[in-house]
């Protein structure tokens, strides 16, 4: 089964929802940032966004693109950071998704790209840029490995729109929670609360909530409307806080910790 | 010959393989309303009747098509004639588009409008028809280009637009691209998103090529007045592309020739150059599959060219399209070839074109010299070259060009 629906099902069973945790691969540099995954999966996130950092990433607020101009800088590309699965693979069954832009996948080739993926040990790909409707070639490419695409949706999707990225989907649902770009705060609760409400009835899925989360008090308020939350921006910020600083990965395990316990309380 | 008007894009927004739109969730709501409204407002005679009165009193179309006598006895071969953009009010062919897209963003009911742009002539443009609707306007401008085009700036400041610094990536136009969409992406309820050429996603390259159309439909009609047949060849220059669609499209299921002259800046074999279909490769970027100068691994070059106003990573679906059909010729010309032609239009024509136009004059040069003089070639002379005199006499200070 794939891991990240075996992951929903373990967590749905012991009552506790999923901490999904995005970083850039590469971040600050290539071989700081693996120190810094290892220590997130190890501190307690459920599922793996493991960033392909992009020259315009539209969708992403100031943190998440500094994070990615950083990784690039230090000279990440695509096939270090599907190196970088394969290596998180070898330690830990942690489902891991790619997450980032359509361009440097495209470039890539999708079809060496979902090779590429599945051997790595990949389990989703999530794709910003790429509604459903632009997925066919690589629904096409992943035809034969057990690898899901995770749609998202946003406040502004209608829910006519909501049933059918719903059928598109695998894994489960990115529900934003607010309108504009990645990035802390700016949470309207009650809004969230109702909108979780109105996708939860369209849809049997696992939604998990994503955009504005920035600690464990966010993820304690935010966890019963849904069934997890996505923190990006939070975690990369520990990182653009302090890029040069020397214990990268216990910073991160200890934001981790705080989100966890923020989740579980 | 295949016949290519009407045929493109399909229903689900592609031109052949390229085109799409490729965007966040959060924009697609937005996108949808904006192709819904525009599908309705150009089948509404109403609206195009209102879009065309408005390009006659308030933008001054139609433009003429000139014969410029002087400069084809210079080049000694086929006969220049001139689509003159540089008459319309603000000085290019930007504002058909704006003033199409200000009528749509009315209808919608959007009280904002936000723009980007790189010279700043699109910027302009936007707030020029903000103040003529009583729309707010934001405009996107990269922190470096604000410092380059001070006098536009002032100028988007005057009409009561607010300009935005971009200091993101690279600071120029696809930065301020990227943070006119990332606005947009927050505010889509009461703002439309005018873009100003032929990219982007659905439904802005139909879109702007069916505002910009008049000048080929213009053009069509003129020429066939005053010489009774069509013109041999056609030559438009080509950033993203809007001023080449709009004189391309309405000749291109005619037996015309036509040529897109891409800014090759410092030559096509440097890295210095904005040539996306000439030296460019496939891939996605602001909502569009096309050419781009990207990497190997995707990331999006910096372009290069003496002309802001072509200065872009990316084209036009559509121009991509034609440029594998083969149905248009697309060839680079570097700046020192361009500034040739702009001071040659000024010599013998008494014309300061746009460094963006000087580039399709200077293609058009190299084709009038191989050619008899029974041929004509028509040129679009997209804008004007006011706002180019600083930049073009400190380069020819730098260059030592006479």
């Amino acid at each position: 089964m794939n891991r990240i629906t075996a992951t929903f099902q373990r967590l749905a069973a012991a009552k506790k929802k999923a901490l999904v945790g995005y970083l850039t691969a590469g971040d600050p540099t290539p071989e700081t940032s693996f120190e810094i995954l290892r220590a997130a999966c190890a501190a307690g996130i459920d599922i793996l966004e493991l960033g392909v950092p992009f020259s315009d990433p539209t969708a992403d607020g100031p943190v998440i693109q500094e994070a990615s101009q950083r990784a690039l800088k230090a000279g990440m590309t695509l096939t270090q950071t599907l190196d970088f699965a394969a290596r998180l693979r070898r330690e830990s069954d942690i489902p891991i998704m790619l997450f980032g832009y359509y361009n440097p996948l495209f470039k890539y080739g999708l079809v060496r790209l979902a090779k590429a993926a599945h051997k790595a040990g990949v389990d989703g790909l999530l794709v910003v840029d790429l509604p459903p409707e632009e997925a066919g070639p690589l629904r096409a490419a992943l035809q034969g490995t057990d690898i899901q695409i995770i749609f998202l949706v946003a406040p502004t999707t209608r829910p006519d729109r909501v049933q059918k990225i719903a059928h598109e989907t695998g894994g489960f649902l990115y529900l934003i929670t607010k309108a504009g770009t990645t990035g802390e705060g700016g949470l309207d609760v009650e809004a969230i609360r109702r909108h979780a409400a109105e996708v939860k009835k369209i849809s049997p899925l696992p939604v998990c909530l994503g955009f504005g989360i920035r600690n464990g008090a966010d993820a304690h308020q935010l966890a019963p409307m849904a069934d997890g939350v996505i923190v990006g921006s939070a975690l990369c910020r520990v990182i653009g806080d302090a890029p040069g600083a020397s214990d990268l990965p216990a910073r991160m395990a200890a934001k981790i910790r705080d989100l966890r316990q923020g989740l579980d309380s | 010959m295949k016949k290519l008007i009407g045929q493109y894009p399909d229903a689900t927004g592609h031109f052949g393989p390229y085109g799409g739109r490729f965007v966040g969730e959060t924009l697609m709501s937005a996108l949808l309303d904006v192709e819904a409204a525009w599908h309705s407002a150009k089948n509404d005679p109403a609206f195009m009747a209102s879009f065309r009165a408005m390009l006659r009193d308030y933008a001054g179309r139609p433009t003429p098509l000139d014969c410029a006598e002087r400069l084809s006895a210079h080049a000694g071969g086929a006969r220049l004639w001139l689509k003159r953009e540089d008459c319309t009010h603000t000085g290019a062919h930007k504002i058909n588009n704006v003033v199409g897209q200000g009528l749509l963003a009315r209808r919608m009911g959007k009280k904002r409008v936000i723009a980007e742009t790189g010279a700043g002539q699109h910027g302009v443009a936007t707030a020029t028809i903000a103040a003529r609707f009583g729309f707010d306007c934001k405009v996107f401008m990269g922190a470096e280009d604000i410092r380059r085009q001070a006098p536009n700036v002032r100028r988007m400041e005057l009409l009561g637009a607010q300009v935005v610094p971009v200091t993101s990536g690279t600071s120029t136009l696809k930065d301020a691209m990227n943070e006119a969409l990332r606005y947009w992406s927050g505010a889509s309820e009461d703002t439309f998103y005018v873009i100003g050429t032929v990219s982007g996603p659905h439904p802005y390259p139909e879109m702007v090529r069916d505002f910009q159309r008049v000048i080929g439909d213009e053009a069509r009609a003129q020429f066939l007045e005053k010489c009774g047949k069509l013109p041999d060849l056609l030559v438009a220059c080509v950033g993203g592309g809007s001023n080449a669609m709009g004189l391309f499209y309405p000749f291109l299921d005619d037996p015309c020739e036509m040529i897109g002259a891409e800014a090759a800046g410092d030559g096509l074999d440097t890295p210095r150059h904005a040539a996306s279909l000439c030296g460019g490769s496939p891939g996605e970027l602001h909502g569009a599959l096309t050419y781009l100068l990207q990497s190997d691994e995707g990331q999006i070059h910096e372009a290069w060219s003496i002309s802001a106003g072509l200065d872009y990573p990316g084209v036009g679906p559509e121009h991509a399209l034609l440029h594998d059909l083969k149905r248009v010729r697309y060839e680079g010309v570097t700046d020192v070839e361009a500034v040739a032609a702009f001071q040659l239009l000024c010599q013998y024509e008494g014309i300061i074109p746009a460094l963006e136009s000087s580039h399709a004059l200077a293609a058009a040069l190299r084709e009038a010299k191989k050619r008899p003089a029974a041929q004509n070639i028509l040129v679009n002379l997209s804008g004007r070259g006011d706002k180019d005199l600083d930049h073009v006499t400190r380069w020819m200070k730098e260059h030592g060009a006479p």
